[in-house]
């Protein structure tokens, strides 16, 4: 591979005027796509919702919302097992509710209460659902890399065929030690996939200020590491190529990387769209990424072969509509952890 | 049953051992242990026993070898990672302080990092401020992460089998100059290390004298010197520093009436400070005769010029100085 291709930029899939049409669904049954969709549209609303109450005062700490960038975790989660060791980081609602898409336990955990997936110490910001195979997500930026090449060397000492997912965001390279998680990784031919979910921003901002290259991928042909850079506003392509990845990955042949290209329709933080604060972040580029909508272009797909509908599609939006309706009122009523929890879980239980 | 000699380096060696061969997910990782001359006599032929697959040798990446051991023990592995200088594992801050001693309550007690970090303070011979430092009071400052510091040989052995078993992250530091120390140790017995305090060295009634790893091995030598001037000290070794327990340090000082407080690290923000801060809040007013005092490093980095390190670091003739000063038994 000669070096001008290695560091070269990402060109059309960083425009966002690019990528607007549906996209292929071929060789994919309908069952798959179907439940993709609805994955992903449960994930949208999941995050309109909680945008809707940190800007209404209901909610107190902090909310990365994700809402776009939908189709990474939920292509990925496609391929995975219950058994596999997955971890997040800040922006982690999708990753989790693409392995359980049970919103009303992230509302209760948003709101601090003692039924959500970290019993309500965690907040949005520290999810934690390990029977569903999410072993951990904190908002330090790259803290999980080298914790989830450790869970898939442990994976690979069981002699179990699971692997380490880890979501890392084009901002992780920029620190030290994801370099030295790539290179361990691939030493110990560790079981792991980084999926990076490059949205072209870090906080405020654009990658354009902080690397001399936007194409992240360039760091996995450094570590020998394979790798695959793709539309990641499109859920068919993130779920067949990191399928690929991860059936090389679980026959033993080490860790992999895939590159998926895609933009946050919120800020960094909450509701607001970060047009004032954001560096290179234009009202014009968000109104052009939206027209990239993962929800959309399926739909869209899908429809066209006629193995969905407008119809179709507003009945399940209202269903959805109404059980999150549900589930945040259950869970604005149900009660905070107990008083003594703050010190109750600081070491293990005797 | 017969008792058989060790010294502390190989008391450390026939922990992992034990440990290996017990615990199958047991496994090391860190810098030079395929080459082990970084460690002593401590886990010598270790790969070559149990493996290569378990005795992990790294890339110079202190920082993702922790992180990969607190990611091993989630994924149900009992990780030992080594660091053959404490200095260098300053890398890996974020994965022990950020994640390790943290995960447990950020998800409610739903997961628990076992791993143990063994950190080795490796100071003196003129290396300087970076081979040299002894940071536990750093660590002792965080809740989550339990330390350790073995300053027997017993306790070399049975506090590190104790640190692997524990369900919570454990930095055990074990410092080169206790590595000579000799004893008979008996057949191992697994303990608790929920249940392990600060025990009485050396019984005595005119001073206690609290210390940990290599201060509270001073402070048995500086109590034999004393011992023949008629002076009594009562010794008193923490062993488990975080989280720490003071009842018997309070009981003791309560008889003794007089407290001297030996640390390995630098005087301020450091150990000593909390020791005697937790005493002077709970013991009773006018309990001491005479004003507690410490003796730690002076407020410096390790100078290397030989002069210049044998002032700087602590020696057995500081304490017994120290220790009739207190009693104001000096002779001008």
């Amino acid at each position: 591979m000669n070096l001008k291709n290695i560091i070269n930029d990402l060109k059309e899939l960083s425009n966002p005027k690019k990528y607007h049409n549906p996209i292929s669904i071929k060789n994919v049954n309908k069952k798959t796509l179907q439940k993709m969709l609805n994955t992903m549209i449960i994930i949208r609303k999941t995050e309109n919702k909680l945008a809707w109450g940190k800007r209404n005062n209901l909610i107190g700490g902090p909310v990365h919302l994700g809402a776009g960038q939908e189709a990474i975790a939920v292509g990925v989660s496609q391929n995975l097992k219950k058994t596999d060791h997955v971890f997040g980081a800040h922006r982690s609602h999708s990753h989790l509710l693409a392995l359980n898409p049970n919103f009303y336990k992230l509302f209760a955990e948003v709101l601090g209460k003692k039924t959500g997936f970290s019993k309500g110490m965690g907040g949005s910001m520290h999810l934690f659902d390990k029977s569903n195979g999410f072993y951990g997500s904190v908002p330090i930026v790259a803290g999980t890399v080298p914790l989830a090449v450790g869970a898939a060397m442990a994976a690979k000492m069981k002699k179990k065929r699971d692997i380490g997912v880890v979501y890392i965001g084009d901002g992780s390279v920029e620190e030290g030690v994801v370099h030295e998680s790539f290179n361990l990784a691939k030493i110990q031919k560790a079981p792991i996939l980084f999926v990076v979910e490059n949205n072209l921003f870090a906080s405020h901002m654009h990658i354009s200020l902080r690397q001399p290259s936007d194409k992240i991928s360039r760091f996995a042909v450094a570590n020998n590491i394979p790798f695959k850079l793709e539309d990641g506003n499109n859920v068919v392509s993130v779920y067949k190529s990191s399928k690929k990845l991860i059936d090389s990955i679980r026959s033993g042949e080490g860790p992999a990387l895939i590159e998926l290209i895609t933009y946050r329709w919120y800020g960094h933080v909450d509701w607001r769209d970060d047009i004032d604060v954001g560096v290179k972040r234009s009202l014009k580029d968000v109104k052009n990424w939206k027209l990239r909508d993962p929800i959309q272009r399926l739909s869209k797909s899908m429809i066209k072969l006629d193995i969905w509908s407008k119809k179709k599609e507003e009945i399940l939006n209202n269903k959805i509509d109404k059980k999150i309706q549900t589930a945040w009122k259950k869970a604005i009523k149900d009660p905070y952890p107990s008083a003594d929890s703050t010190l109750k879980y600081v070491y293990s239980k005797k | 049953m017969k008792n058989k000699k060790y010294n502390y380096g190989t008391a450390i060696l026939s922990a992992f051992e034990y440990l290996l061969k017990k615990y199958p997910e047991v496994f090391i990782i860190g810098q030079g242990l395929w080459s082990p001359w970084y460690v002593g006599n401590t886990m010598t032929n270790l790969d070559k026993k149990f493996g290569v697959e378990r005795i992990i040798d790294t890339p110079v990446s202190e920082s993702a070898s922790t992180g990969a051991a607190v990611g091993a023990s989630l994924a149900g592995m009992k990780p030992i990672v080594v660091h053959p200088r404490m200095d260098f594992m300053l890398y890996a801050m974020d994965a022990m302080v950020n994640q390790a001693a943290n995960w447990s309550q950020m998800f409610g007690g739903q997961a628990n990092p076992n791993l143990t970090i063994r950190a080795i303070i490796n100071r003196g011979g003129e290396q300087g401020a970076q081979h040299s430092q002894a940071l536990h009071a750093w660590f002792s400052h965080v809740p989550g992460l339990r330390v350790v510091m073995p300053s027997t040989v017993a306790d070399a052995r049975d506090l590190l089998i104790a640190s692997v078993l524990c369900k919570d992250p454990v930095m055990y530091i074990d410092d080169r100059w206790l590595y000579d120390q000799e004893d008979y140790l008996p057949t191992i017995k697994e303990i608790d290390l929920k249940n392990q305090n600060p025990k009485i060295s050396i019984k005595g009634k005119d001073i206690t004298i609290v210390g940990s790893g290599h201060s509270s091995f001073l402070a048995r030598e500086a109590a034999k010197i004393l011992k023949k001037e008629n002076i009594y000290t009562e010794v008193i070794d923490i062993r488990v520093l975080n989280p720490l327990k003071t009842s018997l340090i309070k009981k003791s000082v309560m008889k003794t009436k007089n407290l001297l407080v030996v640390d390995s690290g630098w005087t301020s923000g450091g150990f000593s400070a909390e020791i005697i801060t937790k005493l002077v809040e709970e013991l009773p007013t006018n309990c001491l005769k005479n004003s507690p005092v410490r003796i730690a490093l002076p407020d410096a980095p390790a100078p290397t010029s030989k002069l210049l390190e044998k002032n700087y670091y602590t020696s057995t003739d500081d304490l017994v100085r120290a220790t009739k000063k207190i009693l104001k038994k000096l002779k001008r």
